[in-house]
């Protein structure tokens, strides 16, 4: 923390952490809420295609693991909506506007996705089959174009566009469209895209590699495992060009963050790779680490020659707040992205050699744990996005402070209080019910109903009289 | 008819929908919390569980529509609306984050003493969030939100007589149409254990919205006459047909003809918001700030009408998907089923 921070607003400090929490906690249900339905109708059409009962079961779990996350993320994504206005009334207040638009579109794309969830959820029984299916089909786009959609307003507040300024900063000329597609978005989308699919898959995979490692080696887990993780191991390879792709965009675009992700000093060429290690504010020197030379340069521009700027071309006010940790978090993200490259490749060439799940145990441990680890990068990379703008809000226009509520910090502070304790909840009862779900599963005990992927259930009436 | 008109009518639409879907749904929750003791209550909480567990993820999102509408559109009220209006809009969160989690969980809860708890929690976010929601929506009313950051008294704002009895409203309102919704069930699946249990429930929900909302009209007379005169003068060909619709519904209430039922109270409900539109119309925020002051940039409001009628193309098929297949009973967790799993079934793991 340096003086600067000290200076700002009583409320600034809870507001961010509120705000840090809740989206930190709405970004783990996001990739599930993209991916999930991809898997989920994968395993719908081969089943129905080859009259696989095991994939529709697959596809009918999937389905209702979805269904609870989907309604979670449904939760904090209003807690989300919310906070926009009770947290950041200086920044809805002035620019919703002008990045409203994407919101707005996201609402309806959502109430589509809700609207086609329940009928996909609740409609495995007496739908019919390939009725169900082709009414399913939809779900992954539209939570694709709501991902686009707030996607869109994110790249907006690190690249504002679609609007001018007057000297007495008045917006004015509003480009709705113009802001959406801003110079950012391409790449947080892309990046963000492949992040989801990876993530939810690893998972996914992960669950099932574990009952693997258990001695459960039936159809059942071997799907479980492919499907997720073939899709998840064949993007990450393009996440690596998708993800130099955007650091290089960032580099250009915004380089206060840029250096702060590479934790730049001093501006120059031959800019050496520092991994880790502790920047002090107040000398802006880093401390520890491991240094490569010439490395950071080399990426950014392709040569060992390019300039890249460091922290001591921007004002001491206008630095990251937290260049630790936007460093810590970007060396993470680039960490685990490279481990589980190497995963990947260990799964190409295990499955192209033996055309089944690879039976190495250190490869399945490591399969066990990349979903986790995925989920660790996802979190990082928020970090890097968000904490690496500060103390902007809107990136050289709005800072962070100048848009934060006059609410009594009092007050800020016992609702963080309120929705960390919430959260804690509501994560603990989701692990608990997603647990019980498996466990019910593996103890078999279903009801024949729930077996009964398609076929017509029991009215009310007739149960209850 | 300009863009900032259109764009304030279509927020109201959204508000309409939402008292009438959303709002009824909080009002499910409220007769599942009155339902009584574990055996009691669990035919119409396994009625109430059917009915709401497919529809009220949709019927939730019209709020976060009328909020990023409200954002985008008029950013300034929306601003001043939330700063002010912390404490209750955060509680109101607060309800919404207990009842979601409460209907998750008891989807998939395998102890008896975890559904419990689930329940408990749908129950009090149901009751929490409309009456909260309806503070909020008293305090506009009265005009105790200026425009700025937080510049309204952070308590007196929504803790006034006006402003409760707003809150208590919106929670009648709920459970009377849902107690309708529910009646109107009860009969399509032929539970007639029910028919006449909602159809009381109904009926004291009714007497007391009636109650309430003559008790609102009385409070807002002597706290913010100039507001009162609008409702009367402009709000009341709404009110009363609000009133008459109502009063169908509630003769209605037989549940014979269950669509006309519900339709008529829907009709009532939807109304009843239009009167306090009409009433409050030019002010965003009375007296302070109009719906063409408070405006976006001329651009942002045409986008948003466009987005509206593609919205329109896109959601409203769906939407009657989702409530026919509903209501033809193709979709819906069996809550024998679901709620207490068997050991038949034979071996897939």
């Amino acid at each position: 923390m340096n003086a600067d921070l000290l200076a700002a607003p009583a409320q600034l400090l809870p507001a961010r952490e509120q705000m840090a929490l809740t989206l930190m906690f709405h970004i783990i249900f996001v990739p599930f809420g993209i991916a999930l339905p991809t898997m989920m109708l994968i395993a719908n059409y081969k089943g129905l295609k080859r009259n696989d009962t095991v994939a529709l079961t697959l596809a009918r779990r999937w389905s209702h693991a979805a269904g609870l996350t989907f309604a979670v993320g449904a939760a904090s994504g209003t807690v989300l909506s919310f906070e926009m206005g009770l947290l950041w009334p200086g920044l809805t207040g002035r620019f919703g506007e002008v990045f409203g638009l994407p919101f707005a579109i996201e609402g309806i794309l959502f109430f589509l996705e809700a609207i086609l969830v329940a009928i996909y959820i609740y409609g495995w029984r007496r739908l019919q089959p390939w009725t169900h299916f082709w009414l399913g089909l939809p779900i992954p786009f539209v939570a694709i174009g709501g991902a686009f959609s707030i996607i869109s307003a994110n790249a907006w507040m690190n690249m504002p566009a679609g609007f001018t300024m007057d000297a007495n900063g008045q917006i004015t000329e509003v480009d709705p469209i113009g802001a959406i597609f801003n110079k950012a978005l391409p790449y947080e989308f892309g990046h963000f895209l492949v992040a989801a699919y990876m993530a939810a898959g690893f998972t996914v995979a992960s669950i099932y590699v574990v009952g693997w490692l258990k001695g459960r080696r039936d159809r059942y887990h071997r799907l479980g495992i492919l499907i997720p993780l073939t899709i998840a191991t064949v993007l990450t390879p393009v996440q690596f060009v998708v993800g130099d792709l955007t650091a290089v965009a960032v580099f250009k675009d915004q380089p206060a963050k840029f250096a702060a992700m590479e934790v730049v000093t001093e501006s120059g060429t031959h800019q050496p790779e520092v991994l880790f290690g502790r920047y002090d504010s107040a000398t802006n020197t880093v401390e520890g680490g491991v240094s490569i030379p010439g490395l950071n340069s080399w990426l950014a521009g392709g040569s060992v020659d390019t300039y890249v700027p460091g922290l001591d071309q921007v004002p001491a006010e206008n630095r990251p707040s937290n260049v630790t940790i936007v460093h810590w978090a970007f060396d993470v993200m680039v960490g685990v992205g490279t481990v589980l490259l190497l995963l990947a490749f260990w799964f190409f060439i295990a499955y192209w050699r033996k055309r089944d799940v690879p039976n190495n145990r250190v490869f399945l441990w490591f399969a066990a744990s990349a979903g986790v680890l995925t989920f660790i990068a996802v979190e990082a990379g928020w970090i890097v996005t968000e904490v690496g703008r500060q103390p902007w809000i809107v990136y050289n226009i709005l800072r962070t402070e100048d848009a934060v509520t006059n609410t009594d910090a009092g007050t800020l502070w016992i609702s963080f209080s309120l929705i960390a304790l919430l959260y804690l909840s509501l994560a603990i009862g989701t692990i608990t019910v997603l647990r019980a779900m498996s466990r019910r599963w593996r103890k078999s005990d279903e009801t024949e109903d729930e077996l009964a992927v398609y076929g017509p259930r029991p009215a009310l009436n007739e149960v209850e009289s | 008819m300009n863009t900032a008109t259109v764009v304030a009518g279509i927020m109201v639409l959204a508000i309409t929908l939402y008292a009438c879907t959303g709002i009824a749904d909080y009002g499910a929750g409220f007769w599942d919390l009155t339902a009584g003791g574990r055996d009691r209550g669990r035919l119409p909480r396994s009625l109430i569980d059917n009915a709401v567990t497919p529809v009220w993820e949709a019927n939730h999102v019209w709020l976060i529509y009328v909020l990023v509408l409200c954002w985008t559109g008029f950013g300034s009220t929306f601003a001043s609306v939330m700063s002010t209006l912390y404490i209750p809009l955060a509680l109101a969160l607060l309800g919404i984050v207990l009842r979601a989690a409460g209907f998750a969980m008891s989807k998939d809860a395998a102890r008896a003493r975890m559904r419990h708890l689930a329940g408990w929690l749908f129950g009090i976010g149901s009751f929490l969030t409309p009456f909260c929601l309806g503070t909020a929506v008293g305090a506009v009313l009265t005009g105790r939100i200026p425009v700025g950051n937080a510049a309204g008294d952070e308590i007196t704002s929504w803790l006034n007589p006006s402003s409760i009895l707003v809150g208590l409203l919106t929670v009648a309102i709920g459970a009377y149409v849902s107690a309708l919704y529910l009646l109107a069930e009860s009969h399509r699946h032929g539970i007639t254990a029910l028919h006449g249990y909602f159809r009381f429930r109904a009926r004291a929900a009714g007497v007391a919205g009636l109650l309430l909302g003559i008790g609102v009209l009385a409070a807002l007379r002597f706290d913010e006459e100039q507001m009162f005169d609008r409702v009367v003068q402009r709000g009341w060909p709404l009110l009363l047909i609000s009133l008459a619709l109502l009063a169908g519904s509630f003769r209605l209430a037989t549940g014979v003809r269950v669509w006309l039922m519900r339709l008529v109270g829907a009709g009532g409900i939807a109304a009843l918001v239009w009167a306090w539109a009409v009433a409050q119309y030019p002010y965003l925020l009375p007296f302070s700030l109009t719906v063409q002051e408070g405006a976006a940039d001329p651009a942002t409001l045409r986008w948003m009408i466009i987005w509206f009628v593609g919205a329109l193309v896109l959601v409203v098929p769906a939407l009657i998907l989702l409530f026919w297949l509903d209501q033809k009973g193709e979709l819906g967790e069996d809550p024998t089923t679901s709620r207490a799993p068997t050991t038949t079934g034979s071996a897939q793991t």
